[in-house]
């Protein structure tokens, strides 16, 4: 599915981008003048060593922290008017986080359907919703659990509803599954891009492993630290619905080989 | 022996051999029964004294001063707690206080309260109120601090307005903390209104307790004690588990 960015709406876009942190001596440049572009519906991976400034990026577009300079428009609306950010322009966007940040005084149906309870959706209605989107990633007999009660995996699954369940149009992750196990982190990597694939929902995601962010995305971002900045964007030109074997296949390894030597080059 | 058989049977062992001691100490030493009367003694004064109107009229009484004095504790406690967590100025403008109500000994303000409030109840509910005030702000403030970046990103990223973020997020994750600084403070609360008692009015075990001294009514000295013991357990009791109700995802209480 190739995409042209120049043709198509833009569902997210930032330009000029720069975000530094701290001033005089102590100044970080996290983000140095960063363009990008994405397409309704489409999953896009920013792949880079350590500190040049993922997370950054995901969070200024979250509407958590403010930019130096630049803009960031979701859906065509500002995300950050200055300093500061926009309620409207945010609404469309969730965010998953590296830790599954669950609230040990709910269970999990009420974790996951925290979002409609705090946009006053009525009881029966938010407690459905959960329900339906904790069958889909495959929490359904665990609703009633608390999350201290959970394995890594499924506490990522449920925060993977939580961020699911409003429907966004625009979903952040940064390294959800950085902390899980290899297999594990297979099959839930199997699992979101079905979920995101149905959801017809726009996706960002942040990870440092190559040959996932080979395997999910349309495009991989690649960035290079010091200073921080998009060095290159590759599509990844493999047919959707994918599987696991597509891993196996030559073409997947040449994709894996020249997104390394991408970040090398970068470095 | 089974572990679960020795948990129950040892502790009567124990209280039983100490009861038995004491009975052995007090014949064989001679001591005056002024000083220490035999438990046997203190159980038929305690078993006399349950049965007059005039006890529990006193521990009506005692109840009440703690009981308010801990309520208005925790209010003040829990709302300057989070007042200042919220607005760090406040904090820092409070803090010479702060420092200097930690330095003086609470109970020393006991007799500037009775001057102040007088002999009757008021004077003891705000001598208990002053007491506990301290355990339950301080991790009250604690508590309210120490909420996670990421967890307060998550509520920002829903746009929940502050008083959603306050009852979803800011008291539940408070809440462990706070109700083990008011399992303290329900004892402090305690130990001001007796204290209240025993510098004025004619009220409250606290005054029982005085009153029988003077009188050298020494083995229903004894049984107030008890009965103070008594109440103070079931108050401290009613907060504990108060905390496992509120808490029960908490380390502290035990269940996942
Ligand atoms: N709040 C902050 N204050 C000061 N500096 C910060 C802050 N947040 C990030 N930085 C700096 O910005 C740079 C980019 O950080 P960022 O967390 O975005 O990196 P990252 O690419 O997500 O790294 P990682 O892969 O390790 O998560 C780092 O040098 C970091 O020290
Ligand atoms: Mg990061």
């Amino acid at each position: 599915m190739p995409f042209d960015s120049n043709a198509m709406e833009k569902e997210v876009s930032v330009s000029g981008l720069t975000k530094i942190f701290g001033d005089g001596d102590t100044a970080v440049t996290a983000i140095a003048n960063a363009d990008l572009a994405l397409v309704p519906g489409e999953f896009v991976s920013l792949l880079g060593p350590s500190g040049c400034g993922k997370t950054t990026l995901l969070r200024i577009i979250a509407g958590l922290e403010a930019p130096t300079e630049g803009a960031v428009e979701v859906r065509g609306q500002s995300i950050w008017n200055g300093k500061t950010r926009s309620t409207a322009a945010t609404r469309p966007v969730s965010m998953m986080f590296q830790e599954p940040r669950l609230f040990p005084w709910f269970s999990v149906l009420d974790n996951v359907a925290l979002p409609l309870r705090v946009a006053r959706v009525d009881a029966k209605t938010r407690r459905e919703r959960a329900a339906r989107i904790c069958e889909t990633v495959g929490l359904k007999d665990f609703l009633h659990h608390r999350p201290t009660a959970l394995s890594g995996g499924m506490r990522q699954r449920a925060s993977l509803a939580r961020a699911l369940v409003t429907d966004p149009q625009v979903l952040l992750l940064d390294e959800p599954f950085g902390a899980l196990d290899a297999m594990t982190r297979d099959s839930l990597n199997l699992e979101l891009m079905q979920v995101c694939a149905r959801a017809k929902v726009t996706t960002m995601l942040v990870t440092h492993s190559i040959s996932e962010a080979a395997f999910l995305s349309d495009r991989v971002v690649v960035l290079a630290p010091r200073p921080a900045r998009i060095t290159d964007i590759i599509e990844m030109p493999f047919d959707r619905p994918r599987d696991l074997d597509l891993q196996q296949s030559t073409q997947f390894q040449s994709m894996v080989g020249r997104l390394r030597r991408a970040l090398s080059e970068g470095a | 022996m089974h572990k679960n058989t020795l948990r129950t049977i040892l502790p009567i062992i124990s209280v039983t051999s100490f009861l038995a001691l004491w009975t052995i100490y007090v014949h064989t030493a001679e001591v005056s029964a002024f000083v220490l009367p035999p438990p046997d003694a203190i159980v038929v004064a305690l078993f006399e004294m349950v049965q007059t109107r005039e006890l529990w009229d006193h521990a009506l009484v005692t109840v009440i001063e703690a009981v308010s004095g801990f309520l208005i504790a925790v209010t003040l406690g829990v709302s300057l707690g989070f007042i200042m967590a919220r607005v760090p100025p406040v904090e820092w403008a409070a803090k010479p206080f702060i420092v200097l109500m930690q330095l003086i000994p609470k109970i020393a303000l006991a007799p500037l309260f009775i001057l102040w409030f007088g002999f009757g109840l008021e004077s003891k509910i705000f001598i208990a109120a002053a007491l506990a005030f301290f355990p339950v702000f301080s991790n009250a403030l604690q508590a309210f601090k120490s909420i996670e970046p990421g967890d307060k990103d998550v509520f920002t990223m829903l746009q929940a307005n502050p008083v959603q973020r306050f009852f979803l997020l800011d008291l539940p994750n408070a809440l462990p903390v706070v109700l083990t600084g008011a399992e303290v403070a329900v004892v402090l609360a305690m130990i001001g209104a007796i204290v209240g008692e025993f510098i004025g009015g004619n009220e409250g075990l606290g005054y029982l307790a005085v009153a029988h001294l003077q009188n050298l009514a020494v083995p229903e000295l004894f049984g107030v004690i008890v009965i103070l013991a008594m109440v103070g357990l079931v108050l401290y009791t009613l907060i504990g588990r108060l905390r496992t109700w509120f808490s029960p995802w908490h380390v502290s209480t035990g269940v996942a």
